[in-house]
């Protein structure tokens, strides 16, 4: 078995002239803290689509603790344990914060394929979406509507259904984007406790929340890899201030 | 921020798993549309084969709620599964099956793999493409049952078919007495069917999937093949209506695969109420007995008066009659 959680390589994507994914060998360590940077449009978020399967890639490849997945459709990749969040929250506003996680568990497990017997009647899945929100915090509010909920809980959210569907390498993207300072370390912390075993990559604009938790950075600048390290070795790297100088920060 | 951490103690655990997952249980107020049928039978007893047309189009337009409501598939084409049907019936009826629940069976069966193999080729799209071609599917079949006239007898239709009784004892008869019961048991199971589906595990993925399909496809869903699964069993539920109407009224045109058919079903769904499953036992009988008064009252101009309050309803009643009742309810209780 590979050491690898996740891997592409020479991972390329363009759209017409516009290249967002230039080359790419990345590495995702297992149980890695692994953050990725990068200024506006440097197409960290093209690279989640790419790996999660919402886009095709023009050349390269993607492997998943060894295997590839280059093939496999998005539901596949979930599957084997390849999970994201998305940048926006993007959950069933209207429905009920239990009725989302229960809703992931459904799938994990396949009794989303079952048609005769009533969704209460699988009770054991219900229990494990009420037991996953208690740690964050969200019990209180189970059977309220999601947009009812203040964003920061709405992030919240989004990182339980995740880890409902028991992730081997989690993708989060921007995670405390759009959500109010007082709110962020509530995430973070979330991040943070997050199970040691599961591997973590994440999109980051909030550079307190990426020194504070990646062990490894990676900076992506026009589609391409320009330098990866440590955060010691990120803050002092020239190219990187360079890039950031005149960048109005996010 | 302090994060409120709630103690999530045993007790707060259970009553809310229990109110969730007890969603499924039937409510009083789901008696009250088959003990109103009921009670009509007794009440209106020159109006029974008016009612029996009544519960296949209710049946007809619980079928399209499967999809818009629940699936959110809009479709301006399901008159194709009612037709299919309607024909199925039609044409065993003409060539000596005349017995009408081996024809309900057929017609389930043709109508499932029309929508099936329709649905393989339409769901790959969305809004506007999608409605175009359920649209166009729906012309096809209409321009194909046109066409193929001995069999189908093209325009003129399928007339004076003949139906068996039903097991052999209850004869379809003059008043509709027969028709009345028998549209209302197999009403009575098609409800039976969609209800058990919405509220299975299969059913609140369609939600999920009408909320929001990225979404779906993020949690591993297989969101295609979960849409043709509820297609082609709407399209079943649809072609049983179909039949039910042909058996009824002794009688198949090509109105059965009419753009208008399939438009008409969309007002009376919106009128009672879309995504709610009592939409349609509310809107349909809203919408023929209005039929019925205003063809009377008004002979020539009475769609008029049918766009009016369809416009009425649009602006004002938004979510129909049901959600209007909703937040009604919702109002006194919140005071």
């Amino acid at each position: 078995m590979s050491a690898l959680a996740l891997e592409t390589r020479s991972l390329c994507k363009n759209f017409g002239a516009l290249l967002v994914a230039n080359d790419i060998h990345f590495q995702l360590e297992r149980g890695a803290r692994h953050a990725l940077i990068g200024p506006n449009g440097a197409g960290k978020t093209s690279f989640v689509n790419l790996v999660t399967g919402v886009l095709t890639p023009s050349s390269g490849a993607i492997c998943l603790g060894g295997d590839e997945i280059t093939g496999l459709t998005r539901a596949q990749r979930v599957k084997r344990g390849l999970v994201r969040t998305f940048q926006i929250s993007a959950l069933f506003r209207k429905l009920t914060v239990l009725e989302n996680v229960t809703l992931a568990i459904a799938e994990r497990e396949g009794t989303a394929n079952d048609l005769l017997r009533p969704a209460g009647h699988h009770r054991a899945l219900i229990e494990e979406a009420y037991d996953l929100l208690v740690p964050l915090g969200l019990a209180s509010e189970a059977l309220r509507p999601v947009t009812e909920l203040a964003y920061g809980r709405q992030r919240m959210i989004e990182i339980a259904m995740a880890l409902a569907l028991k992730p081997k390498v989690l993708l989060l993207d921007e995670p405390a984007a759009g959500v109010p300072p007082r709110e962020t370390g509530a995430i973070i912390e979330t991040i943070e406790r997050l199970p040691p075993d599961i591997a973590v990559l994440f999109i980051e604009h909030d550079m307190e929340l990426v020194f504070r938790v990646a062990q490894r950075i990676t900076v992506l600048v026009q589609g391409a890899v320009l330098v990866e390290g440590s955060p010691a070795q990120i803050a002092e790297d020239p190219k990187v201030r360079q890039v950031y100088l005149g960048e109005s920060r996010h | 921020m302090t994060v409120s951490v709630s103690p999530g103690s045993l007790e707060d655990r259970k009553a809310v798993i229990d109110a969730f997952a007890r969603r499924h249980r039937f409510k009083w107020y789901e008696a009250i549309p088959w003990v109103a049928a009921i009670a009509s039978y007794f009440a209106f007893d020159s109006y029974h084969a008016l009612g029996a047309q009544m519960f296949a189009t209710i049946l007809f337009a619980l079928s399209l709620d499967l999809l818009i409501g629940f699936a959110g598939i809009v479709t301006l084409g399901h008159a194709a599964f009612f037709g299919v049907g309607a024909y199925a019936a039609g044409i065993m009826a003409a060539n000596g099956w005349q017995e009408p629940l081996s024809q309900l069976l057929v017609a389930a069966v043709a109508a499932s793999g029309v929508g099936f193999a329709s649905g393989l080729i339409v769901l790959r799209t969305a809004g506007l493409t999608l409605l175009m071609q359920t649209l166009v599917v729906a012309a096809l079949l209409q321009e194909l049952a046109n066409k193929w006239s001995s069999v189908t007898g093209g325009s003129d239709g399928l007339l004076g078919m003949k139906i068996d009784p039903i097991f052999g004892v209850f004869r379809f008869d003059l008043y509709g007495d027969t028709a009345y019961v028998y549209c209302l048991v197999v009403l009575f199971i098609g409800w039976l069917i969609a209800r058990n589906i919405v509220y299975s595990s299969f059913g609140r993925s369609l939600t999920g999937i009408r909320e929001n399909p990225n979404r779906m496809h993020a949690i591993g869903a297989p969101v295609d093949g979960r849409k043709i699964a509820i297609y082609t069993i709407s399209a079943a539920l649809a072609g049983v209506a179909g039949a039910m109407i042909a058996q009824t009224t002794a009688l198949v045109g090509l109105n059965t695969l009419a753009l208008s058919k399939s438009g008409e079903l969309i007002i009376m769904l919106v009128i009672g109420g879309v995504g709610q499953l009592y939409g349609a036992f509310i809107g349909v009988p809203l919408y023929m007995i209005a039929q019925d008064r205003f063809s009377q009252i008004d002979p020539i101009f009475w769609y008029f008066w049918i766009g009016l309050f369809m416009i009425f309803v649009v602006v004002f009643a938004r979510g129909g009659v049901l959600g209007v009742c909703g937040r009604l309810l919702e109002r006194r209780s919140s005071r």
